[in-house]
């Protein structure tokens, strides 16, 4: 692995049954960028994500996350095949955070609730302590109740601790859903069209929600979004999908110039898309 | 739509009309030809009365559905049903100090007025309180529907009985053991099929339950099969609670200069339960705010979000359905030594469906609601003997209406509240 | 090995894997097109014993001499109630649960599962019922002392299962209804979309699955000749065993498993222990849940994140 990239995808091919919803994909995601995966509704990228979150099992190519301080790289697949204990649960741990396109939040319980259990690793979990009320464990629990309204406030939804998640309003679930990501303090945080409903004041806002991230809290991110202006805006890196396959990638510049991407997605759609 | 026009009874009597056809066909046969030998006896009043009763409901319904009062009704049901669940404010509490020792006085004290009769109506309904919550945990908590949950008490029931007839276990050293072997029965069963998603698990344990008491019923050699099996009387402190010492001990009543009764047994019975019972609520409160339990009721939510989180689903529900095995083999323990004796009859797939009723009823996830409904669902039908035959016909029924109108119970829990620290 | 016996378990094995799979139709369409174990499927097959009973015994007292003509009518009018079961259980028990938690089904289902245990036994009484054996004779393989045979009713359940699974692949696979209900079972929202009643498709499926349930009951009936309220428990988990074995949502799966499973526990009996062939049964699913979620003829499920 280039020691400059967080993440290699290299010849990632997905199919279910007879559609190949990713076909021959690769693409790097370097350390501390904002990347961002484009292309037009069923283009393949919500799979991409899948994938790279341990949820689809990819039908061929490797996923490689570089090691966390010197460690060596870690390939997904191999997270979900480890017999008996292997999952999707692993690659979370391991570093990759995610958010949802149709938001997951637990709308049952509170917003708080909803950040605590994203830090469930991080806890004390044995359930004697918790009884007995130890000071470790006491501990832990502060520390996780202060970590979960450290990113409230960071998302700015501090108002809302106490609510249940369900009855937000949609622009904030899809800030907590971030701020839920970010409490398990990932190093590669996934963005499944954070912008999709939002007004084009909220937008504004998410970039630079996003930029803070990235720039103060060192977190690399990779989004899929809709919004060429915000993609435009903020990312360094853009990969282009079409057909499960990737068209273009590079920087703004160049992606904005590339004629494939032109007549694929960015042609005759483009007001309708940045519109969506 | 029509809030303001004069409701119109022509609709709801059509379907009330067809209701009462349909009601007619469906019980028709069952309840009004019933089987004698090879021939029938008629009662024909039965279905007519039943369809009526059905039908009438249907246009009740009908036409309180047009008029304003019904709407209402119907849309704060509505509402309720869907949402319902709040999150404390924070200082609800205080009352608490007051009902909480006052129930546990009244608790301690009424070994002491009951009468036997009622003493083991009590333990028995512990015994259910006890059960309840740990079937609250695996359904109303992780949302895990176990159908075979007798399966877990009569481990615990039966390690008591075997474990004094093969090792000359006690009471005590059952009360430690029997939870943690129910809780490995938990696991060999659970893992396996906690792997998977869907509704596997239901059916799984519905039939573990019926496994379990045909292994009891058939194995005779070792379980005594139908005719069950014995239990010692428990000790304290070495003192047997039995007329004449069996275990090589003094008698309880030998050693104070009492007469022998067997009520001290029920009320050392009661007492211990009592005891256990108190320090189960006590812990689930603090669990429903430790990571486990969030866990169990994150993953309830949505289990995609948990594992995108790095929780282990598997080890998680796991944790969840193990406890409530435990838990069932704990009150296994007081069954059995309340009764004095086992057999697999008392663990059959009603038990099972009381205990689901329990919890339904007491509002997926809310321990006060589902110490209330086991009280309610055992200690009622004691008063209410003529109805016994209709006991289970209620439960079914009370499952479907509570599914329909308050599928989160008629207690619903609330949320804990939160603040930093300043 | 004696030969006689082996052979004497296939037969047996086959009669009780062909009821098996009629009554894991009704499991595996249900689930197939909603998602949820209908618990009280079991029951159902239960209440279609009874009606067999209840209607053989009121044509005798109409004075209904011919056996065939009582067996056909009888048929008939069960499958008919049956269905109407299976229709109100859905309308009433299960519909209004659309869009509910998770949970809300499934125990809506154990409710009505329990309510039509304790509703037959408070009105027919907890006692063993039975019928007058109608139709004997059988066909004989073999000398006086070691034989094989099969009696006429055991003949007739085997092809009547064919028939009906037959009868039910044509109305699938051929038919416009058939067309919608696979539609419907492919995804549910589109159909909706695109015209199709997907209510009415739910409630055809529950009638369909209840009326070979009721073609299961009868037939059991007429061979064995002896049931109470609490037969369709143990059925139904081990028809439900058959439909997970053959795959969950495949018809064809849902034969297989059965007659695979109606032989396995044949030849568990006759070779092993009778006690414990519903052990075995349940191990059965057990294994298969293990080894082969996605059951021999079923495709494995790819979870929608
Ligand atoms: N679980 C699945 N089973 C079958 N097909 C799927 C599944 N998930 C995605 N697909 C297919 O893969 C293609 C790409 O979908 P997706 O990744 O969601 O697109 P995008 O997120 O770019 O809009 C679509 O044709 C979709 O139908
Ligand atoms: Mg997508």
């Amino acid at each position: 692995m280039d020691p400059r990239n967080l993440l290699e995808v290299r010849n990632l091919t997905m199919r279910f049954g007879g559609i190949v919803a990713n076909n021959d994909v690769s693409f790097d995601v370097a350390q501390g960028s904002i990347t961002a995966l484009i292309g037009p509704n069923g283009a393949g990228k919500t799979t991409v994500f899948n994938c790279l979150t341990g949820f689809y099992r990819a039908s061929e190519g490797t996923i490689h996350l570089a090691g966390d301080q010197g460690c060596a790289p870690l390939e997904v697949g191999g997270l979900l095949s480890k017999p008996l204990i292997g999952g999707s649960y692993l690659v979370a741990r391991a570093g990759i955070a995610r958010t949802f396109q149709n938001i997951r939040l637990f709308r049952e319980m509170s917003v708080v609730e909803n950040l605590l259990v994203a830090q469930h690793n991080h806890l004390d979990r044995n359930l004697l302590s918790g009884a007995l009320g130890l000071r470790r464990y006491r501990q832990a629990e502060r520390d996780g109740i202060e970590r979960a309204f450290h990113w409230l406030r960071v998302m700015d939804l501090e108002e809302d601790a106490n609510r249940l998640a369900g009855e937000l309003p949609y622009g904030r679930q899809r800030r907590l859903e971030i701020a839920r990501a970010m409490c398990t303090g990932p190093r590669l945080v996934c963005l499944d069209e954070p912008a999709a409903g939002l007004n084009p004041r909220e937008k504004a806002d998410l970039a630079e929600r996003i930029q803070h991230l990235r720039n103060e809290h060192r977190v690399t991110v990779l989004l899929i979004e809709h919004d060429m202006s915000l993609v435009m805006g903020i990312s360094e890196h853009i990969v282009v999908l079409d057909h499960g396959e990737v068209i273009a990638a590079g920087d703004p510049q160049e992606v904005k110039n590339s004629p494939a991407v032109i007549t694929a997605y960015l042609g005759a759609d483009d007001d309708e898309e940045g519109a969506a | 739509m029509s809030t303001h026009a004069s409701p119109t009874f022509i609709r709801p009597l059509r379907e009330a009309g067809v209701t009462f056809v349909l009601a007619l066909i469906v019980f028709g046969p069952i309840s009004g030809l019933v089987l004698d030998g090879y021939s029938i006896e008629p009662h024909l009043g039965r279905p007519l009365l039943i369809a009526s009763i059905v039908a009438a409901g249907r246009l009740l319904f009908g036409v309180l559905e047009q008029t304003p009062f019904g709407q209402k009704l119907l849309a704060r049901n509505a509402r309720k049903a869907s949402g319902g669940v709040t999150v404390a404010r924070g200082d609800e509490y205080k009352l608490l100090y007051f009902v909480v020792p006052l129930v546990i006085a009244i608790g301690v004290t009424l070994p002491f007025v009951a009468n036997k009769y009622w003493l083991g109506n009590l333990i028995l309904a512990l015994i259910y309180v006890l059960l309840g919550l740990g079937l609250n945990i695996v359904v109303g908590l992780a949302g895990l529907l176990d159908l075979g949950f007798v399966a877990f008490y009569a481990v615990g029931a039966y390690f008591l009985a075997l474990g004094a007839q093969y090792l000359d276990i006690g009471f005590w050293t059952a009360l430690v053991c029997a939870p943690m072997l129910a809780a490995c029965f938990g696991a060999v069963l659970g893992f396996p099929v906690l792997r998977m998603h869907g509704d596997y698990l239901a059916i799984v344990t519905l039939g573990f339950g019926e496994i379990i008491r045909l292994v009891l019923n058939n194995w005779l050699d070792f379980t005594g099969g139908p005719n069950g099996a014995s239990v010692p009387a428990p000790t304290i402190f070495g003192l047997e609670f039995s007329r004449i010492a069996k275990q090589g001990g003094t008698p309880f009543h030998e050693f104070f200069g009492l007469e022998y009764s067997s009520d001290y047994k029920l009320m050392f019975t009661y007492l211990v339960l009592l005891v256990v019972v108190l320090l189960m609520v006590r812990f689930l409160t603090k669990l429903r705010q430790m990571p486990m339990g969030r866990a169990w009721e994150a993953l309830r939510e949505d289990e995609i979000a948990c594992r995108s989180l790095g929780i282990n689903h598997v080890i998680v529900k796991l944790s969840a359905f193990m406890m409530g095995a435990m838990t069932g083999g704990l009150a296994g323990v007081f069954f059995a030594t309340y009764q004095g004796f086992v057999n697999p009859t008392s663990f059959n797939f009603f038990e099972s469906a009381l205990i689901l009723a329990i919890v339904v009823l007491g509002g997926l996830g809310s321990t006060l609601g589902v110490i209330i409904a086991a009280l309610v669902l055992t200690l009622l039908p004691e008063v209410l003997r003529e109805f016994a035959d209709y006991r289970v016909l209620a439960f079914g029924a009370l499952m479907v209406l509570m599914m329909i109108w308050r599928p989160r119970g008629l207690i619903r829990p609330k949320r804990p509240h939160f603040a930093p620290e300043v | 090995m004696d030969w006689h016996i082996l052979g004497q378990q296939l037969v047996n094995g086959l009669t009780l894997g062909s009821i098996y799979g009629l009554i894991a139709i009704g499991y595996t369409m249900v689930y197939g097109i909603i998602g949820m174990i209908n618990f009280a499927h079991g029951d159902v097959y239960m209440i279609s014993a009874y009606l067999t009973a209840i209607s053989l015994a009121v044509l005798s007292a109409f004075g209904v001499e011919s056996v065939p003509f009582a067996i056909v009518v009888t048929l008939g009018l069960t499958m008919f109630i049956t269905g109407v079961y299976g229709w109100s259980i859905e309308r009433v028990a299960y519909r209004p649960l659309r869009g509910s938690t998770r949970l809300a089904p499934l125990i809506s289902a154990i409710g009505i599962s329990l309510l039509l245990q304790n509703y037959v036994q408070v009105a027919q009484g907890a006692r063993n019922q039975g019928i007058p054996s109608l139709i004997d004779g059988v066909f004989r393989v073999g000398n006086d002392k070691d034989f094989v045979q099969m009696t006429h009713v055991q003949l007739l359940i085997v092809i009547a299962s064919f028939g009906a699974m037959a009868g039910l692949t044509w109305l699938i696979q051929r038919t416009s209804l058939g067309r919608q209900c696979r539609a419907t079972q492919q995804d549910r929202h589109m159909a909706e979309i695109l015209g199709i009643n997907t209510d009415r498709i739910i409630s055809t499926v529950f009638v369909i699955g209840a009326a070979m349930a009721a073609i299961a009951g009868t037939l059991v009936t007429l061979n064995y000749g002896s049931f109470d309220f609490f037969v369709g428990f143990v059925t139904g988990i081990k028809a439900f065993t058959a439909a997970v074995l053959g795959g969950i949502g495949s018809l064809p799966g849902a034969m297989l498993g059965g007659i695979l499973l109606g032989l396995f526990e044949s030849l568990f009996s006759g070779f092993v222990n009778t006690d414990y062939k519903d052990v075995f049964s349940f191990s059965v699913l057990v294994l298969v849940l293990i080894f082969r979620p996605s059951g021999l003829l079923g495709r494995p499920e790819v979870e929608k994140v």
